[in-house]
């Protein structure tokens, strides 16, 4: 008798009408952009702020290097003594004060420039003044050398190497950091979406087993059936979730930033430093058509089926663990000496993809970690943007499924055993024994 | 073929322990059978590989002269002791869910369970959430879908545990009515009482063996001990009582009596009959008191496991 229709309608049903799963649902959107929309007015306030910061320069050399912006101030307070200097930043409450002592060569001025600030003062503040300072300093000694400011300027050349593959595509800088985003937010959402949903099959065998119904329901239909319509059943449930969040969260970015005019995409991530980067690299002109060609560029057919593919593999066999996990233990607090396996390997393969797919997407340790079944799916999903032998996706593939039979089996092995034992902790040691039941 | 169900030397181990050894029981049709022993005998593990639970190491089980198979799902109705069901599921869903997963179509179900609920009188349950119901409730709705597909074999483990006594009645009148429309019960319980009352086969299961099968009757037979309880009343105690313990094995015993009479268990020898007995006494005194004492379930029970 085949239940499995049955039992997927029962659990989807059972988790979509659930009050605190349609809370989520549409609160969660609401909440990420409440949060991001607070984190931007606050970075936007924090750049609007003004700030003041008075030079005492003793030595002169650095007359016209700092041009007033939008949010500094710069105050000369030439001709004043140290100590009057410093009174009258406190009391005007200046940012801070940069002091040159009065030095006789070029060669250690370097070491008789001081900042005195209230707070310590930010990092980019510091580094802005100091490449300022480095700069004239180094137009200085070059023109002590006999070299004009125009040979200077003359000498300044911008680089923009064109990248172009031995098929005779071509690529950009931008290529890359589109690739980097498809691979991470596609690896970043299997992680996500094992880590919620996992969690919510566990805690769905738990409650059958807590619940005593189990062995009524175990006396109907196959402990396999079963752990299959739970599995398929909320991952129906998590993508029903997952495509109203992304809609809705859609929406809600578009009211949002349109509403309250915040522009949401200043706030800056990593990545975006790096889209940026790769932008003013280009100019902006250009950027918006290489961002075509470089999503052009990306193997979409490859990606979106091995994304399928990927996606399913990996949720499945983590799933199967979580189901096996549940099944083990009689409450949730049991669960957390057996989460820690599952957990490790899902954390390395979102590291690995982060540190090293980005460095070098097909180095030996990307290539080694696209292939270990259990990390493979995080970490193959971020390596194919940069395209990946299909022999190797094939491969990867194969292994995967392979460990996910294994891992189906042994889950139902656990399950079928340990949904039936009541009332104590499972060690390590028991669980194996089941196996031989 | 009047066997529904036959296990034939069945055996199965949990790793190193044995849970059941070689055991084999042939329940009757239309049969209350009672599966009884003490605590982790094995009766939970005979009743789940009955119920394709768990599968046997050795020995074979079959239904209705038939292979035990996944289809016989249907045919078997299931009680757990631990037994729940889906607490923030309403009544009426899951009731419709349980059923169909035992091969009922939905309209169906839906029908009986309409019958079923009348029946009880509890029609008004049907958008309750189980976690708003009592224990006793609960357990109500529970007996209703283990019967709802029209078993041919019922198995109830402890079926009275939770129930109040009118609740507990109304099910045994229940269970009592299900075997007159043709099923065949196996029961499963420590209340002896209640065995006493349904059962008319027993098995008795001790430390994973089968120690003890047959009709109730035919074991208390093979059980009694030949003795008999006799109330007596006499001008002079003394000498009827020396005269009795001459001839016979004689026990005091204790009943209600209007009279302060001689009250005795006399045990008769294997060539004695009881009207040997009875012409004696009416000799010596006059009889107010005759019974063959017959030994209940619970004495069989406790004294085959001492046995042992």
């Amino acid at each position: 008798m085949n239940h499995l229709p049955l039992i997927i309608k029962r659990e989807y049903f059972t988790k979509v009408k659930n009050k605190s799963f349609v809370i989520m649902t549409f609160l969660s959107p609401l909440i990420m952009i409440a949060l991001i929309a607070v984190v931007a007015y606050l970075s936007q306030l924090n750049n609007d702020k003004q700030r003041t910061i008075s030079i005492l320069d003793e030595t002169g050399y650095l007359k016209d290097v700092f041009q007033n912006t939008d949010n500094t101030t710069y105050t000369n307070l030439s001709g004043l003594a140290f100590d009057d200097a410093i009174a009258l930043v406190k009391e005007k409450n200046d940012y801070g004060l940069l002091h040159i002592s009065k030095v006789d060569s070029l060669d250690v001025f370097a070491d008789n420039v001081k900042f005195y600030s209230e707070d310590s003062p930010s990092l980019s503040i510091m580094s802005g003044l100091e490449q300022k300072i480095e700069k004239r300093l180094r137009e200085m000694k070059l023109q002590k050398d006999g070299v004009t400011i125009a040979q200077i300027e003359a000498s300044k050349t911008n680089i923009e190497i064109e990248q172009e593959s031995f098929e005779g595509e071509k690529s950009s800088k931008i290529d890359n950091v589109v690739k980097l985003a498809f691979g991470g937010a596609a690896g970043y959402l299997l992680f996500m979406f094992i880590i919620i949903y996992g969690n919510m099959i566990m805690r769905s065998v738990i409650e059958e087993k807590t619940s005593r119904i189990i062995e009524v329901i175990i006396s109907s239909v196959k402990p396999i059936q079963l752990m299959m319509g739970k599995i398929i059943g909320t991952s129906l449930a998590g993508i029903t979730q997952f495509v109203i969040w992304v809609i809705l969260g859609g929406v809600l970015m578009m009211i949002v930033s349109t509403i309250f005019g915040i522009d949401l995409t200043q706030v800056k991530t990593p990545q975006q430093e790096m889209v940026n980067q790769a932008i003013q690299a280009e100019g902006a002109q250009a950027m918006a058509e290489n961002l075509i060609t470089a999503i052009g560029n990306l193997p979409m057919t490859n990606l979106i089926i091995a994304f399928m593919f990927f996606f399913i593999g990996g949720y499945l066999l983590y799933s199967s663990l979580y189901a096996a996990i549940g099944a083990a233990v009689d409450n949730e607090t049991d669960t957390q000496q057996f989460m820690l396996p599952i957990l490790m390997p899902l954390i390395l393969a979102v590291y690995v993809g982060v540190f090293t797919v980005i460095e070098d997407p097909h180095g030996t340790v990307s290539t080694v970690f696209s292939f270990i079944p259990l990390t493979s799916p995080v970490v193959m999903l971020m390596r194919i943007p940069f395209g990946v032998p299909l022999w190797q996706q094939g491969l990867s593939l194969l292994l995967l499924i392979g460990t996910f039979i294994l891992a189906v089996w042994f889950a139902a092995k656990i399950y079928r055993v340990g949904i039936l034992m009541y009332g104590k902790k499972p060690t390590y040691k028991e669980i194996f024994k089941w196996l031989k039941y | 073929m009047n066997d529904l169900l036959v296990a034939n030397s069945v055996s199965k181990n949990f790793g190193k322990f044995k849970a059941l050894n070689e055991v084999s029981i042939a329940v009757p049709k239309g049969s209350i059978f009672g599966l009884l022993g003490p605590n982790g005998a094995g009766k939970t593990t005979l009743i789940r590989i009955i119920n394709q639970i768990t599968m046997p190491d050795s020995g074979t089980v079959h239904l209705d002269g038939q292979p035990l198979k996944a289809e016989h799902i249907r045919d078997i109705g299931y009680l757990p002791e631990e037994r729940g069901l889906y607490k923030s599921m309403k009544v009426g869903e899951q009731c419709l869910y349980l059923a169909q997963l035992k091969g009922l179509s939905k309209t169906e179900a839906r029908k009986r369970l309409k019958y079923w609920f009348e029946k009880l009188e509890i029609g008004d349950w049907w958008n309750k959430k189980i976690q708003e119901l009592s224990k006793g409730q609960a357990q109500k709705i529970q007996f209703i879908v283990t019967v709802l597909h029209q078993p041919k074999l019922l198995i109830f483990d402890e079926p009275f545990s939770g129930f109040d006594p009118i609740n507990a009645n109304l099910i045994k009148d229940e269970i009592l009515q299900l075997r007159e429309e043709g099923a065949t019960v196996i029961f499963s319980t420590h209340r002896m009482e209640s065995v006493e009352e349904l059962c008319d086969h027993i098995a008795l299961i001790h430390k994973s063996n089968k120690i003890l099968d047959g009709k109730l009757n035919d074991i208390k037979r093979q059980n009694k001990t030949n003795t008999f309880q006799v109330g007596l009343e006499s001008l002079d105690k003394d000498r009827v009582f020396a005269e009795i313990q001459d001839k016979f094995e004689v026990l005091p015993a204790t009943f209600k009596n209007l009279n302060d009479d001689i009250k005795l268990n006399i045990k008769l020898g294997d060539h004695t009959s009881p009207n040997d007995l009875l012409s004696f006494l009416t000799s010596k005194a006059e009889v107010h008191h005759f019974v063959e004492v017959i030994p209940s379930a619970s004495d069989i029970f406790i004294q085959t496991i001492k046995n042992n």
